[in-house]
């Protein structure tokens, strides 16, 4: 599945029943599939518990691409558009 | 002598249980990033003495921002490390714990904030946990105490399972396994607190709870401040201290240069503590009697913002602004620190991951945000001639915020990260830990500030006598009077603000000023050099080509902008 992915120069391409954090509904919960980032980006998102396989549920999001708070693990943690824009979550129930 | 490190995630509470551990008070926040640097106190431990080091947070030994840079230095120097950990998110807080195992460096584990696991919903396995990880593991509650004394009885305990160094992979999968076998999580309803969390994060409630928040914290600072000097302080000096001081004057001789510099110019018979200039007048009432009130408002309520766990839901909602000025959300947090007082402020930047940001974070407050002591006098001078030329101020300063920010951030080389901040939830403040930091403040305020002021003070008599100050008046006029509109001895005050910025806006007030030259005397005093302590700390944090940058960003921004308004005004 990452493979394929990466395939579009680390840009997420929709892909039937995958979003990007930054798509996902408010109030949606959902599972990390992939983080399209370099490793430091990756460290930083794991460090906060957020890596794939972890179930998300998304609380909020800023208006003019701002940041997105997320819930994982009873922690709410805050994430920057660009980044949530590369995060790839499979949503619970299809939008 | 054994050396015990205090290391964990940010927020779990390091600095409470520290306090705890040694009695040494340490500055407790609701909020990541609070320690930036690290706190060393000492404790009995087995009839010896130990040191203990309050470390920054940090979530891995490979560090991301300063502050974790500084964690990772530290655990070469340590005997025992104190693990703590937060009991509501055990999974992401293991793989520091992993990480220290593998050092071979003994550990124990303190499980903090283990009074919430109950209302969370979450059941861990103690005994299971200790058998998995080969070291004590105590539960503790930092904040009342509880679990301390077996944290204390189990530090001789602590061992080192040297586990073989492994992949991040690795470690993950053994997290999974540790917490399959030792968490339990139930399930619960949403609380009211959760709800308002939410709320605090979404764009319009959030919008409407921050203005609300704001307003409300600007308001209690001003009621308590004036408050406090309206009916305890002035009361205080004019009653008690007024007829000591017209005493000791005519003892003095009521002139002289002894006379001037103890007690002051008195003119007309009438004592004007502000304006007299003297070390028992101007230089007692200027800190105490002005600053004071200010300062314990201020950090009361910044306390209490702190302690709630509201100032990273702040971070979130201005985000998208900051951005704009080449900082994220985070950023809002060193600057709030600066209204109280520019040099933990710059400090506090270590909290942001990039060079660029701390530069322009530090430039931007050294210039645009005023320190208490300032706006105390701001609020007293600028404020008797109507609240609206205080507006003025405040809102020129805060245009310049934003405005020199969005420049810096077009000039300034690099881009800057994105917020990723964890963000803890809401709780009461606990208020012994609140007025502990109030003393905190308050006293460091006074012990650092009164002998800056009484120096400052005795340079300025001597100045004045010497004549050295009609020296720099004519050959600075055709600045100050040019350009800014103000007589040519207020240059004086331009220069005394390198020493301390409350004083010298204290010199403006003989000069007979109109209400406008008041306000750009005001706002160029609060732009135009940092006092001397926000230039050694930003000496220290930017490095000297840096601080010269800034500086040279300050006095082109002071300049134009006090042109700019003496044109308007």
């Amino acid at each position: 599945m990452s493979r394929h992915m990466q395939g579009f120069g680390g840009r997420f391409k929709p892909q039937a029943n995958l979003v990007t954090l930054a798509q996902l509904k408010d109030g949606q919960s959902g599972t990390v599939v992939e983080i399209q980032g370099g490793r430091r980006m990756t460290d930083r998102l794991n460090a906060l518990g957020i890596m794939p396989g972890k179930k998300i549920t998304k609380t909020s999001a800023m208006l003019m691409r701002g940041p997105v708070t997320v819930e994982v693990d009873r922690v709410e943690v805050a994430i920057g558009f660009g980044m949530a824009s590369r995060l790839v979550v499979r949503p619970d129930h299809v939008p | 002598m054994t050396r015990l490190l205090l290391m964990g995630n940010p927020n779990v509470g390091k600095s409470a249980l520290f306090s705890r551990l040694t009695g040494v008070k340490a500055i407790v926040s609701n909020y990541p990033g609070t320690t930036i640097n690290y706190t060393r106190g000492y404790m009995k431990l087995g009839g010896e003495t130990a040191e203990v080091i309050d470390a920054p947070g940090t979530y891995t030994l490979e560090p991301t921002s300063e502050a974790e840079e500084i964690a990772l230095k530290l655990l070469g120097s340590g005997d025992i490390v104190i693990n703590v950990v937060n009991a509501i998110n055990l999974e992401r807080n293991l793989y520091l714990t992993l990480q220290l195992l593998e050092r071979g460096i003994p550990v124990v584990v303190a499980l903090n904030l283990w009074d919430d696991t109950k209302h969370r919903g979450v059941d861990i396995d103690l005994e299971k946990l200790r058998q998995l990880l080969g070291v004590p593991v105590i539960p503790t509650v930092a904040i009342t105490g509880q679990g301390i004394k077996e944290l204390v009885e189990n530090i001789p305990r602590a061992t080192s399972p040297r586990r073989p160094p492994a992949t991040r992979d690795q470690r993950w999968a053994t997290i999974g396994s540790i917490i399959e076998q030792v968490q339990r999580i139930h399930h619960r309803h949403h609380t009211w607190r959760e709800r308002l969390e939410d709320a605090s994060v979404k764009p319009v409630s959030g919008g409407f709870i921050a203005l609300a928040i704001l307003a409300a914290a600007f308001f209690v600072v001003r009621f308590i401040g004036e408050g406090l000097i309206n009916y305890v302080l002035d009361p205080l000096f004019n009653t008690l201290w007024a007829p000591v001081i017209l005493k000791l004057s005519q003892l003095m001789g009521g002139a002289g240069f002894l006379h001037d510099m103890v007690v002051g110019k008195i003119i007309g018979g009438e004592l004007n503590f502000v304006e007299s200039f003297g070390l028992l007048t101007s230089g007692f009432y200027v800190p105490l009697g002005v600053v004071l009130p200010y300062i314990v408002a201020f950090y009361l309520v910044l306390g209490i913002l702190e302690d709630t766990g509201y100032l990273p839901r702040l971070a979130v909602l201005m985000d998208t602004i900051l951005h704009r000025l080449g900082l994220h959300g985070y950023a809002i947090i060193p600057n709030l620190l600066g209204l109280g007082c520019n040099v933990p402020a710059i400090l506090a930047t270590r909290i942001l991951e990039s060079k660029r940001e701390r530069f322009i974070a530090a430039t931007l407050i050294s210039i645009a945000v005023p320190c208490a002591a300032l706006q105390a006098m701001i609020f007293g001078l600028v404020g008797a001639r109507g609240l609206g030329y205080v507006a003025i101020v405040y809102g020129t300063l805060f245009v310049v915020w934003i405005i020199l920010g969005f420049i810096l951030n077009r000039t300034v080389k690099g881009f800057s990260p994105e917020l990723l901040i964890e963000i803890p939830p809401y709780r009461l403040p606990p208020w012994r830990m609140v007025l502990q930091k109030l003393w905190l403040r308050a006293y460091g305020f006074l012990a650092e500030a009164i002998p800056i002021i009484l120096g400052a003070i005795l340079v300025i008599n001597v100045l004045y006598i010497l004549g050295v100050f009609d020296a720099i008046a004519n050959f600075t006029a055709p600045v100050v009077t040019g350009l800014l509109g103000l007589p040519k001895e207020a240059v004086t005050a331009l220069v005394i603000g390198f020493l301390r910025k409350d004083v010298a806006l204290g010199m403006l007030a003989p000069l007979a000023l109109t209400s406008g030259q008041l306000v750009v005397g005001s706002v160029v005093l609060a732009m135009l050099f940092p006092c001397i302590a926000t230039f050694v700390v930003m000496f220290r944090e930017l490095g000297a080509v840096n601080m010269l940058k800034a500086v040279g960003v300050m006095i082109v921004a002071a300049l134009v902008t006090g042109g700019i308004l003496n044109l308007i005004l």
